[in-house]
């Protein structure tokens, strides 16, 4: 061995290493919260061979580990031996679903989520579920199991696996309708083949430990022949020898082991409409698997008109086959086909080529050319590999496969299948041309009258569908034929000439056919095109030009209902992923089942509901709303006609519902975009006033710092040049400027607590005057030379107020009505009772007052001034925080506030249910700040104190206000 | 005056400052301590004539100190404390405290109320008391139960009297809404404020000149009630 290959080649035991370091990695990955289930498999050539014993087993040994394994579904087929090794372990109950009347029974998919085993078995992968359950395959069930990161444990069998169904059907001859993709295969971590001899298949077979005895019987004359056994044993090993290829080459390629990688093998395979396609797409599959090679599946439109919608159809079909088997499904337009492919091929680094071998007569190639010859000739370096389409039972199937998938489709004009006034009118045209001719016989050549015919057929052709133009041509052969080639009246010809000119007539007959039809196909096909892109279009422009997302909901759905029809639902993802409808928009049509699915669609990213895969038997279709951040919601769709045929099978309505949906949400996520962008305008504004206020508040502690700072060092120093009544003035200020220091720390406290949320309203009943007096007499220094008048009528009713807010707004109010008035001006402080209702005509203010209470009276307190009053502008404004209205300018500048007084004023009536605003004071002629103070709740009597007033005769009790004369002084 | 003694528990040495000149230069005698334990100590050791105590101290809060103080001492306590802490004013005050001081002070506001404290622990040692009770144009008959206003008589319902007379008994002094409404309504009332308030009203109204801002009856806010006597 040289040194040179040593290093090439891996040493074992290293591998071995990291392998291990590898898995000890996703163990502990595997604990996180995103975690997704792992799927083994366990894998057989033939029911019998004891897939469902060996994962039993494998089961009874992980739950001895300690591991939570819980059955799903395990048929047990009356093996006894099977039953046995259920023993012990728990079973999920099934789900019954009644399906035509009988009761049947499946996975119980929501209860297995909910239980949330460590593992779950579930037998049978490639079962179908009754119509009914969420999905239409078990291996779906499994897959959200999968997500839902439950461990899952499962069986298959060889000839269930999609690309080798095809195969599995050759061998045996027997079709099997149940398929698995091979994506699903490839999902699963570990795949066990459980592989037994045929011989002793056989055998336990006859012994009736696979079947009972009467289907044993008929099961070995037909699929367990030896052979099949043989081959499909073959089969089995070779799938799991290439996963296990696959997984060595997989890991030595992601630890650069083997340096040398073969070029990248890229397959290309032409799919048509014709059923074979089917066959092509999965040989192309199965190629493509062993080289390990990406591959395409290409179809190319003509480039001029659009072909017939069942042919697109079938199209559609098998390039979703070849996508669910892992290609990428391209379609090219052009009309030379075999160029297109080959440029596509060559551009994309294609390899090989896979095509179908022709099965129509020579001569079609002699005179159109062939596809096959034509790209053999021009692929250059690229190998063609022609593959057969052949084994009538694969081809029927194909095409019964097919034929389901073009009943579904929906075109854009159904046809009914035997129009019969469209054979009548043909007949008529014919009747028609028959009588010109009868008129132009003698007169004119039989050549004339074949050309009457013609005519006849050509208008039909392009009137009517393709049968009743053939009708048409055919019926005008025998009428030109019974009424004009002698002998007359009888079907028989005389001259064989007669004959060219039936041939003739009977060709360009059908050509024209072809031409009609392929005209009329076209021009409806455009028809539908415009008609789409209208509508797309027209959505797009008006979804642009709104804003709001209430409004981009019903736009929407405007444009879903004119294009689709029937009923739309749109429903938004809420914070916590739950869907709602839009606020004031209405559920629309869902129930409980609906809102389900489309919560499905929601969080899996995915169609859902009817005409779907998952959920089908949903009354309505549900599309995610796709946008670049992931879905936004999803939009339901409810068809007018529940028997109408689902909207999701056309691939072409389903294309264009999808761009609507994409559409949609492009605005949504726009409109979603703007909001944040306000949201974050109110950051900004929330930053501005944080700035304002640090400005405000350095400011205003700084300034009375200053002067408190100033006077008492000049005190200090110069103590003895001063004389008393300049100390007496510098003292005086300090004492003033530190009250003042007080009031703005008070505030700038309360201004935290507002904006923090903490203040809490202790309401009592009480007086107003008690809490006016509390405030007058606060502020007596500054109220000194002012006439302060009181008017508080005697019948004002209690409040229920917190005393010590209250008393700060009307502090507040006050020292503002001091600071901003000239000295010496009279204020006047009164209240009324009112209506709440009629307080809200001076609406200044954002804060309505609570609806329950719009009845209930309210208290307003007025504060008027005679000072300049407030300008209409800034009287919106002036309550808001720090702001300092235009008096700032007209103030002395020793009077500056950080604007807190007034916002904490707002904050505190708000915290009371009411409302502040400022008016021109008519009985003062500067400004009126008033405030309401709702009465909430009942004024208490007295009543309920009569218990505890012993002391004091009960007829003291209710009088309020008390008389004094009705009582005399107790001696 | 002749050396009373005042024992100041205060942990800011500023305010300490601010208050030894003060009361020094009004002829008090103060001792001093910074906490709670040190100035319980100290009350213990000397019986001073009377107590100023902080709320916020490092230590002991005011309301522990007050109530082991009045474990076994009936000197008066003045407590001084923050505005917005008008629950822990009103606690201290239950627990036995004789009166309370707003942070920030003016010397005037804190001599009266000293004054007040000492006149009320003097008047307790007496038996009996005045039979009349006389401030501004107020005079309060305690014998003959009748009440003068300007001089002439003004009737009253046997609840505003007993509430009028309770106030006046500790003029000068704070006394809590819920002591009030105990003494005068009795214990199942005391969370009755509106009542209390109502009467505080009809008193203002029968007794004040101009009941929105009383002479007299004043409002503590969030604490009770001072009949005002200077």
């Amino acid at each position: 061995m040289t040194a040179g290959s040593r290093e090439g080649r891996a040493d074992p035991d290293r591998l071995l290493a990291r392998a291990r370091a590898e898995e000890a990695e996703k163990a502990e990955k595997a604990d996180g919260a995103a975690r997704t289930g792992r799927l083994k498999c366990f894998f057989g050539a033939a029911p019998g061979v004891g897939k469902t014993y060996g994962m039993l087993e494998a089961a009874q040994a992980r739950a001895r580990e300690g591991v939570d394994v819980v059955v799903g579904i395990v048929e047990t087929h009356g093996r006894e031996g099977t039953a046995a090794a259920l023993s012990g372990l728990e079973v999920l109950p099934r789900a019954s679903l009644s399906y035509r009347g009988r009761a049947l029974e499946e996975l119980d998919l929501d209860a297995a989520l909910a239980r949330r085993p460590g593992l779950l078995l579930v037998d049978e992968l490639a079962h179908t579920n009754v119509p009914g359950a969420r999905h239409k395959k078990r291996w779906q069930d499994v897959f959200e199991l999968l997500d839902a990161g439950i461990d899952v444990y499962t069986t298959l069998n060889v000839q269930h696996v999609e690309s080798l169904n095809d195969v599995v059907a050759q061998i045996t001859g027997v079709v099997v309708q149940e398929t698995v993709p091979d994506a699903v295969l490839d999902r699963a971590a570990e795949v066990e083949l459980v592989d037994l001899p045929p011989d002793e298949l056989l055998k336990r077979l006859r012994e009736g430990k696979v079947y009972r005895p009467e289907q044993a019987a008929r099961a070995l004359e037909s699929f367990f022949r030896k052979g099949n056994l043989l081959a499909l044993r073959e089969l089995a090993l070779r799938r799991t020898a290439e996963r296990v290829d696959d997984q060595l080459r997989g890991f030595r390629l992601a630890y650069g082991i083997d340096a040398t990688w073969s070029v990248r093998e890229r397959v290309l395979v032409s799919v048509g409409p014709s059923p074979l396609s089917a066959r092509l797409v999965r040989a192309a599959s199965r190629m493509a698997r062993s080289l390990r090679a990406e591959w395409y599946a290409v179809t190319v439109e003509p480039a001029s008109g659009t072909p017939a919608a069942d042919t697109k159809a079938r199209i559609h079909a098998h390039l979703r086959l070849a996508e669910s088997l892992g290609a990428k499904a391209i379609t090219l337009s052009g009309d030379r086909v075999a160029e297109e492919l080959v440029a596509f091929a060559k551009a994309h680094d294609v390899t090989k080529i896979i095509v179908g071998k022709p099965t129509h007569p020579r001569w079609r190639d002699v005179v159109f050319g062939s596809l096959v010859d034509d790209i053999v000739r021009t692929s250059g370096a690229i190998d063609v590999h022609v593959i057969t389409g052949d084994g009538a039972e694969t081809t029927e199937r194909g095409a019964a496969e097919l034929g389901s998938a073009t009943r579904a489709i929906g075109g854009p004009r159904p046809e009914s299948p035997w129009p019969v006034g469209e054979y009548a009118q043909a007949g008529l045209a014919i009747a028609l041309a028959t009588s010109v001719g009868w008129a132009m016989r003698g007169t004119f050549e039989q050549a004339d009258i074949v050309m009457a015919y013609l005519l006849a057929v050509v208008v039909v052709s392009f009137r009517l569908g393709r049968g009743p133009s053939t009708f048409a041509a055919l019926l005008g052969i025998a009428a030109y034929d019974f009424f004009f080639v002698p002998p007359t009246f009888t079907f028989s010809v005389d001259d064989l000439r007669h004959l060219i000119t039936f041939g003739t007539m009977w060709v360009v007959a059908l050509v024209v056919n072809g031409l009609a039809h392929r005209v009329r196909g076209q021009a409806e096909a455009a028809r539908e095109r415009e008609r789409r892109t209208a509508a797309l279009s027209a959505a797009g422009l008006e979804l642009a030009a709104t804003s709001g997302l209430a409004a981009l909901g019903q736009i929407a759905s405007a444009h879903f209902v004119e294009v689709f029809g029937g009923q739309i639902s749109l429903l938004f993802a809420r914070t916590g992923g739950t869907l709602a409808p839009l606020p004031g928009a209405s559920p629309g049509f869902f129930d409980d089942k609906e809102r389900g699915v489309a919560q499905w669609a929601f969080e899996h990213d995915q169609a859902a509901g009817r005409g779907t895969d998952t959920l089908p038997s949903a009354r309505a279709l549900h599309v995610p709303l796709r946008a670049s951040r992931g879905p936004l919601g999803v939009i339901s769709l409810l068809s007018k006609h529940p028997d109408e045929p689902a909207l999701a099978g056309d691939p072409d309505r389903r294309h264009l519902l999808e761009a609507f949906a994409s559409q949609t949400a492009l605005a949504f996520e726009r409109a979603l975009a703007v909001e944040e962008a306000q949201a974050s305008a109110i950051v900004v504004e929330r930053e501005r006033l944080v700035n304002a206020l640090l400005s405000s508040v350095s400011h205003d502690l700084r300034t009375p710092l200053a002067s408190i700072t100033g006077a008492t060092s000049f005190l200090l120093d110069q103590a003895d040049v001063a004389s008393p009544e300049v100390r007496r003035d510098l003292l005086e200020t300090v004492h003033e400027e530190a009250v003042r220091l007080n009031r703005l720390v008070a505030n700038l406290l309360q201004m935290t607590r507002l904006s923090a949320g903490a203040i809490i309203v202790h309401r009592e009943w009480q007086p107003l005057e008690e809490v006016v007096g509390v405030a007058l007499e606060r502020l007596e220094p500054m109220l000194v030379g002012r006439d302060v008048q009181v008017e508080l009528p005697d019948d004002l009713p209690l409040v229920s107020i917190d005393a010590l807010l209250i008393e700060q707004v009307l502090q507040n109010l006050l020292e503002n009505a001091v600071r901003y008035t000239p000295a010496g001006s009279p204020l006047l402080l009164s209240a009324e009772t009112e209506l709440a209702t009629a307080v809200s005509a001076n609406e200044l203010d954002d804060l309505d007052l609570e609806r329950g209470e719009r009845s209930a009276r309210a208290i307003v307190v007025s504060l008027d001034d005679a000072g300049p009053g407030i300008e209409e502008a800034s009287a919106q404004r002036i309550f808001e925080r720090f702001y300092r209205g235009a008096r700032d300018e007209i103030a002395h500048s020793r009077d500056t506030s950080s604007g807190l007084g007034l916002a904490i004023c707002h904050g505190m009536v708000k915290a009371h249910g009411g409302r502040i605003w400022v008016e021109r004071s008519t009985r003062l002629g500067g400004a009126r700040f008033r405030f309401s103070l709702p009465i909430v709740g009942v004024v208490p009597g007295f009543a309920d104190l009569s218990e505890v007033l012993s002391e004091v005769p009960s007829k003291d009790a209710p009088e309020l206000p008390l008389d004094a004369a009705s009582e005399a002084p107790p001696r | 005056m002749n050396e009373t003694t005042l024992l100041l528990i205060e942990d800011e040495p500023q305010v300490r400052r601010f208050l030894r000149a003060t009361l020094v230069a009004h002829g008090y005698r103060l001792l001093e301590a910074e906490t709670g334990e040190q100035g319980l100590q100290m009350a213990a050791a000397h019986t001073p004539d009377l107590v100023l105590l902080d709320l916020g101290l490092p230590d002991l809060d005011g309301l522990a100190v007050t109530r082991r103080l009045r474990e076994w001492s009936s000197v008066p306590i003045v407590v001084l404390s923050a505005r917005g802490q008008e629950n822990d004013k009103v606690e201290a005050l239950d627990a036995g405290a004789d009166d309370y001081l707003t942070k920030p002070f003016g010397t005037g506001e804190l001599l009266a109320r000293i004054r007040v404290a000492l006149r009320h622990r003097a008047q307790a040692g007496a038996p009996g008391g005045e039979p009349a009770f006389e401030v501004g144009d107020l005079r309060v008959d305690l014998a003959t139960r009748q009440v003068f206003v300007r001089g002439e008589e003004v009737h009253f319902t046997p609840t505003e009297y007993k509430l009028l007379t309770l106030l006046i008994k500790h003029a000068g002094r704070v006394i809590t809404q819920r002591q009030l409404l105990r003494e005068v309504w009795g214990p199942n009332a005391q969370s009755q404020t509106h009542y209390l308030r109502v009467y505080m009203a009809q008193l203002r109204h029968k007794i004040e000149a101009t009941p929105a801002r009383p002479r007299y009856l004043v409002t503590e806010p969030g604490v009770g009630y001072r009949f005002r006597v200077e």
